[in-house]
């Protein structure tokens, strides 16, 4: 048996342990783990994660059985002592001796605490541990019972924000102090340190650059730091987040050789200056650098575990620091060399101070090589860029185009996915290359997008590569000679826009006569729906046509809830109610005693409908004045809007009514996906209208018409389609925009995905809408007008008829209510009961 | 909850013990399906009308545990009859319940006569 011991059980030790029983087979080894630690590995990258309620549970990297089924000895709460290099032993704190015949040091890294006078004092904090955390969280609820308010975090690093927005999430004011004259001094350029700096500043945290903090003042307990010039900083408590120390006291007391900054010198294998003990994690140094990374950590435990098995596996001369991270929300990465000498190459910037966008990247002098770069705001870009560099890619002849994207040419500057090298890795998660994801479908074993994603596991982490993946199985596909197109699913050999266009010229009115004719099969959920809305988008015909080819909450009317029961939502144009009508809605919602809630979109929503409840819901409704509010449908959900200048002091124009004719115009009309609008009175843009899929600010002699944003999974803001415009263009331009999207985007593809793939992009439709490049502009705004004019509200339509009404119900064959659905309290309200 | 699902086993043609009249024909819209309540179970009634073919399941969608399934849409993958969960757009066999998603839950089937306009599904009890 070979004895293995592990010093310290940090993130490192413990992927050192996955990765050696995964190796080994384990019979011949045993390991056993030593953390002085009260319980197993966590996960630290995400420690702020805990005041955000997390549980230390939830952070642990494994489960409480998996030492124990890996036939791992682990004794927490237990220090190293000491290592008798010479007979091969270690004794511990509690004297005992342990033997070893390879010893494994993962003592990672404490926090650095600057030599400040008044460190010791009370109130003040390092960032490291589980127990500093909930030390720091008991302080602050004392603190704050004190009625103290302001906190501050030494330290404007990675790790330093981090902890700001920690101690924000305890309810205090964050104060950030950086020695350094910009925020991650190591990742950011002046630039991106400003543009950083303000967004964060935003969100209440304050930022102090360029402080030297002279001494902590307070007499037993933290009141203020006092900086150079007499400049105090008034807190009741300061968390030190300065930087990391590695924990090289156990290999220094050894004798093994350490820095002359600390941490144990290690070489590519490993190996400490004795053979027999290695290195991994913050502890090691090697190259003559800490890694502060986890990743690099990663990487050194399973050089490790190799060599310990034989292996040939070394660690790489040059270690990549290469970053992407939301940091409190904002998107911050870098890569390669963010900073360049301009000797070496020259950098290209650009900067959007109304956006929040910075973006830095540094070109060769030859101007033929990408050497790093910077992004923060935005880093969309990353991938790309990333891996342009570590492949050491050709760029475009006009580099800036990598972070402008190309204008008024007609190819796109990043090329095609198939320009990568094979070595390219495209899923960073399962750590694909591109030449695996290829060759699954070139070599016949993978056909589809989906079977290279069981093939390979590719996209299945984080997802982020999926684009990217997906392109590649088309390319590869295509450089099969196979025909590749968007179809709509295994019914149809068509393209949704296809399916359009073949509906409309045959005058093709119901599934049957359209599977019959061009399809095969008997359809399914996907084309059934997509017919569904089509019929819609030609014909007007409502969801009470067709209805068991509409999607389930067209279908009924409704959205369907978690428990199988619905959501109400009567339309409140551009937000707007009376007393009224609020009181009418009130007492629905007190009869049927639903959950109310206002929705994002300005308006109410009413939970906990049963099916058979609905018709008599919005009987009592309609009568008040409401009509459906199509929440449930792939059509326009509300335009939301700011007061205006009705009431505002502020406001250019009004607002209100433009929200409310606009969304009386589009209401119920049909489309690819749902449509959002938004209308805001000044710059200020309180509606939110950028965030969009058309939105309309009022300007100095005008509105400025946007298109294509949205919210949800990837923001976007919507671009400038018309500056200055009446009215009346407003509406003219939004006719022609929402029918040509309708009429050529896929299926639940949003605005600003449509955009994306349109070939030759806003300046494409830029043509089309305003200048009529493809002469259809008539046609559009009368196809528009004609839903317009034939608009009828739906539940008004269902609940005049006895035969539609006939759908609203659970049983077919009896009165009797779904008696599975329960609900528990919510606050002063319910819910259903969990799943 | 899982003990609701023990309620639905799968019943074969040469099993049924029982014939339940689940209602006219007319009360199943074309190309979809309604759910009938049979003592304590729910059952989910399919008129495929395009195949000229009727199939009857559990409205308990076995992923979350809701009775949901009659409002699913039906279809077909490969010619085999299948219906989608409203929730999370899970597939079903109709011909044998079994989970065409990819994951091993699957639901109880029912046989189904139609005599005349009247709709008869088979149980065991």
């Amino acid at each position: 048996m070979i004895k293995i011991i592990v010093v310290g059980n940090g993130m490192v030790g413990f992927k050192f342990c996955e990765k050696f029983v995964s190796k080994s087979g384990q019979e011949k080894y045993q390991i056993t783990v030593f953390g002085e630690e009260p319980r197993r590995a966590y996960d630290r990258v995400h420690l702020s994660e805990y005041f955000a309620g997390k549980s230390a549970d939830d952070l642990s990297m494994s489960t409480a059985t998996w030492y124990e089924e890996n036939n791992i000895i682990l004794n927490t709460s237990e220090l190293v002592t000491d290592i008798h290099k010479e007979n091969k032993t270690i004794t511990t704190h509690l004297e005992k001796t342990h033997s070893y015949d390879y010893l494994v040091l993962a003592t990672g890294s404490g926090a650095f605490v600057p030599p400040i006078e008044g460190v010791e004092k009370e109130g003040v904090f390092v960032y490291r541990t589980i127990e500093d955390l909930d030390a720091i969280m008991a302080y602050a609820k004392k603190i704050k019972q004190n009625g103290a308010t302001e906190a501050a975090v030494l330290g404007g690093g990675l790790l330093g924000l981090e902890a700001a927005k920690a101690v924000r999430d305890l309810g205090l004011n964050p104060h950030v102090v950086e020695f350094a004259p910009r925020l991650m001094p190591r990742q950011l350029d002046k630039g991106a340190s400003n543009m950083l700096r303000s967004k964060i500043e935003e969100l209440n945290i304050k930022i102090h650059l360029s402080k030297s903090t002279q001494f902590i003042d307070g007499d037993d307990c933290i009141t203020g730091m006092m900086f150079e010039e007499e400049e105090l900083l008034k807190v009741d408590m300061l968390v030190i987040s300065a930087g990391i120390k590695p924990r090289d006291e156990l290999g220094r007391g050894a004798g093994l050789e350490v820095g002359v900054r600390g941490g144990v010198v290690v070489n590519n294998q490993m190996q400490t200056s004795d053979p027999n003990i290695y290195a991994i994690g913050e502890v090691a140094l090697y190259n003559h650098m800490i890694y502060g990374l986890v990743a690099p950590g990663y990487e050194m435990a399973d050089v490790a575990a190799e060599q310990i098995l034989q292996g040939d596996k070394t660690m790489r001369e040059s270690i990549d620091m290469s970053t992407q991270l939301k940091l409190i929300g904002v998107e911050v990465a870098s890569f390669g060399d963010p900073f360049i000498e301009h000797q070496e190459g020259t950098p290209i910037v650009y900067e959007n101070k109304l956006s929040g966008i910075y973006k830095r990247i540094n070109i060769s002098k030859d101007g033929t090589k990408l050497l790093g770069g910077i992004l923060v705001g935005d880093s969309s870009d990353y991938n790309t860029l990333f891996q342009i560099y570590s492949n050491g890619m050709a760029i475009p002849k006009n580099p800036e185009d990598l972070i402008l994207g190309a204008r008024g040419g007609e190819s796109s500057s990043m090329g095609s996915a198939m320009d990568l090298p094979d070595t390219a890795v495209i899923c960073s998660c399962e750590n694909v290359t591109k030449g695996s994801i290829c060759c699954s479908i070139t070599d016949g074993s993978c056909e589809t997008f989906g079977d290279v994603v069981k093939a390979t596991k590719a996209t299945s982490g984080c997802g982020g590569c999926k684009p990217m993946v997906a392109d590649l199985v088309k390319e590869a596909q295509k450089s099969l000679g196979k025909e590749v197109k968007d179809v709509v699913c295994e019914h149809f050999a068509y393209s949704r826009q296809e399916l359009f266009d073949i509906v409309k010229i045959n005058k093709f009115t119901n599934h049957n006569e359209v599977l019959g004719t061009i399809g095969k099969g008997d359809g399914c959920e996907i084309c059934r729906p997509v017919l569904s809305s089509i019929f819609s988008s030609i014909y007007n015909d409502t969801a009470n046509k067709h209805v068991t080819s509409q999607d389930s909450n067209d279908r009924f009317l409704a959205n369907i809830q978690r428990n199988g029961t619905y959501s109400v939502v009567p339309r409140m144009a551009g937000g707007e109610v009376t007393a009224e009508k609020l009181i009418a809605i009130g007492e629905v919602a007190k009869e049927y005693n639903l959950y109310t809630k206002i929705t994002g979109a300005q308006r109410v929503d009413l939970f906990g409908a049963e099916l058979n409840d609905l018709p008599a819901i919005w009987k009592k409704l309609i009568d008040k004045g409401f009509e459906s509010g199509h929440a449930y449908g792939k059509s326009l959900r509300a335009v939301k809007s700011c007061v205006g200048n009705a009431w505002c002091r502020y406001g250019m124009d009004d607002s209100t009514t433009l929200a409310i004719e606009l969304e009386n115009r589009y209401r119920g009309i049909r489309s690819p996906h749902k449509l959002k609008g938004g209308v805001s009175a000044c710059i200020r843009e309180c509606a939110e209208a950028r965030g969009k899929d058309f939105g309309v600010i009022a300007v100095e002699g005008g509105w400025n018409l946007y298109i294509c944003g949205n919210g949800g999974a990837n923001p976007k803001h919507a671009v400038l389609l018309a500056e200055q415009i009446d009215k009346e263009t407003v509406f003219k331009y939004m006719d022609r925009f929402l029918m040509y999207y309708i009429r050529t985007a896929g299926p639940l593809v949003r605005t600003s995905t449509w955009l994306e793939k349109l070939e030759g992009g806003l300046d494409y439709l830029k043509n089309v809408i305003i200048n009529d490049s493809l002469g259809i502009n008539e046609t559009l705004e009368a196809e528009m007008q004609q839903l317009v004019d034939t608009f009828e509200c739906e539940w008004k339509q269902a609940i005049e008829d006895p035969e539609m009404m006939k759908r609203f119900r659970h049983f077919t064959n009896t009165d009797d209510r779904d008696e599975t659905i329960e609900y528990i309290p919510l606050r002063e309200q319910k819910m259903p009961v969990a799943w | 909850m899982e003990n609701i699902l023990k309620k639905y086993e799968s019943v074969t043609p040469s099993d049924v013990k029982v014939w339940f009249n689940a209602g006219k024909t007319a009360d199943f819209p074309a190309d979809g399906g309604g759910c009938v309540k049979y003592k304590d179970k729910q059952i989910a009634v399919i008129n495929f009308e395009r195949r000229n073919e009727w199939y009857a399941c559990q409205n308990l969608c076995p992923h979350k545990m809701e009775m949901v399934l009659s409002r699913g849409m039906i279809g077909s993958a490969d010619e085999l009859p299948k219906i989608a969960c409203p929730i999370h757009k899970k597939t079903f066999s109709l011909k044998d319940g079994s989970n065409l998603s990819g994951d091993d839950l699957k639901i109880a089937t029912y046989p189904v006569k139609i005599v005349e306009d009247e709709v008869l599904i088979g149980f065991m009890d």
